[in-house]
């Protein structure tokens, strides 16, 4: 890639806080150092991850309101963790946490647990049971 | 307590944490260089690992390895730490920059929240150096950003223990002895043996460019076998390995260009440059297939043709890449 092919794109998703590294030859094939805001085709990839991300945290949102699954299951999607990596944190075991996600568990957890996995979302135990709070949320 | 430390950003966070460290110590390695001589550069398709229901694909070796390999060439010792608990870590870190010694270490990039929303996935390997506290806040030199930045306590503690694969378990890392002298010519030659010898050589058709070819041949019936919508997030996630922070462009093929770049000027080879320029084209080439696979993306759109055309500039790539990196099996095994 030649330093003035360096993709500038405007449109992306650094939130102006960086601006990349990259290598680019210059006129005789030497490398030297060139920075870039964005590229388009990264920006769509990486837009895509994060749809998909979306969707199932919104997918979760529903699934809470609707009374069929606990809250756990929306900040577990939300924090893009896995059932055994909040397990990890909240020291406990994977098919704990999945029974946990499940309101009629959930609602017999003790204040000890919550807040381990409050502690996991790094919000409080309040917040991770208040249901208003995920009806205004949309995303 | 602040050290007098020197932050110059690069591409990829390891060999750039490790530049950084070693200008500290009064040696000065370019980020080509750190990576070249840890061969860095490396390429394998591995469809029964799957993250996320995504088999992985990597343009590079696995993290720690550069770091090791290229410690071990110059002779510089290095000694790790990790801690079994947070207070523990954070206490020998202060330790540490009481010394006036600047510490690299793993974190979580999830709890960096100096980087932008959209990079921040749980990827437990990254690496930074923290080079100071402030009025209780961490200075960090994060390679991949421009300048310093600064971190609190508690998101340090959590980029530093957090959970998931691999966990970093609160390791740390610092040079304590680093030579005078050493063979810096046998060392580019080692480094360039290996990434040669292990792209070409290796007789398992997952790694080295003959994984590039068993990815293209694959990927041409993704939407049959997964159905569009999972075809095109699989390639979006190609994309990303290929593209995102810290790669330098092409999946790594342009920062280890520059490398022959400037092993040939050290070496005084003009082989090694031109090879350079070849691996130059071939990573342009790369750099087209993503762009046209971010145009499917983006279109959300696929049919076997457009996968088959992917497949085929895959393939080429790869052909260029066996004939590059076997020129330089050639080349170095002498040496």
């Amino acid at each position: 890639m030649e330093k003035d092919h360096v993709p500038q794109d405007q449109e992306n998703l650094n939130e102006g806080k960086l601006a990349k590294l990259y290598y680019a030859t210059d006129d005789k094939g030497h490398y030297v150092k060139v920075n870039s805001v964005g590229w388009e085709p990264e920006t769509v990839a990486m837009q895509q991850a994060w749809d998909v991300v979306f969707d199932e945290v919104e997918e979760a949102r529903k699934k809470v309101l609707e009374g069929k699954a606990s809250p756990l299951l929306y900040y577990i999607k939300k924090n893009i963790m896995t059932h055994s990596m909040v397990a990890s944190y909240a020291s406990t075991f994977g098919f704990m946490v999945r029974l946990h996600c499940r309101p009629y568990f959930f609602k017999k957890l003790s204040r000890e647990k919550l807040e381990k996995y409050a502690y996991t979302f790094r919000i409080s135990v309040e917040e991770l049971l208040d249901l208003e709070q995920l009806k205004k949320n949309d995303r | 307590m602040t050290v007098n430390f020197t932050h110059k950003q690069s591409a990829h966070c390891e060999s750039g944490v490790v530049s950084n460290l070693l200008r500290f110590h009064g040696l000065e390695f370019d980020e080509p260089m750190v990576f070249g001589i840890g061969s860095g550069l490396f390429f394998s398709y591995l469809p029964f690992i799957k993250v996320n229901g995504i088999p992985v694909a990597a343009y590079r070796i696995w993290p720690g390895q550069i770091f090791k390999r290229f410690s071990d060439r110059i002779g510089i010792k290095i000694e790790t730490k990790k801690f079994s608990s947070p207070a523990k870590a954070m206490l020998a870190l202060d330790q540490m920059l009481e010394k006036g010694q600047p510490v690299g270490m793993l974190t979580s990039v999830f709890y960096l929240n100096y980087l932008p929303a959209a990079y921040r996935f749980h990827f437990n390997a990254h690496n930074i150096i923290v080079f100071g506290k402030e009025n209780g806040k961490y200075l960090v030199s994060d390679p991949v950003m421009e300048y310093t930045t600064e971190i609190s306590y508690e998101d340090l503690v959590r980029a530093r223990f957090a959970k998931g694969m691999p966990e970093p378990s609160g390791r740390m890392y610092y040079p304590i002895r680093v030579p005078k002298d050493f063979s810096l010519e046998k060392a580019l030659w080692t480094g360039i043996k290996q990434t040669s010898n292990h792209m070409t050589r290796i007789p398992v058709p997952i790694v080295g460019s003959k994984g590039m070819r068993y990815l293209s041949k694959r990927l041409r019936y993704w939407p049959e076998r997964i159905g569009d919508k999972k075809a095109i997030q699989w390639l979006g996630n190609l994309i990303r390995m290929q593209e995102e922070i810290g790669t330098g462009g092409a999946g790594f093929r342009f920062i280890y260009a520059a490398f022959l770049d400037q092993a040939s000027a050290r070496l005084q080879n003009e082989k090694l440059f031109n090879l350079s320029k070849q691996l130059t084209k071939s990573g342009d080439q790369l750099r087209d297939f993503a762009y046209y696979a971010g145009r499917v993306c983006k279109n959300r759109k696929s049919d076997t043709k457009t996968f088959a055309e992917l497949g085929d500039m895959l393939e080429a790539c790869a052909q260029r890449e066996q004939e590059i990196f076997h020129e330089l099996y050639e080349l170095s095994k002498s040496k």
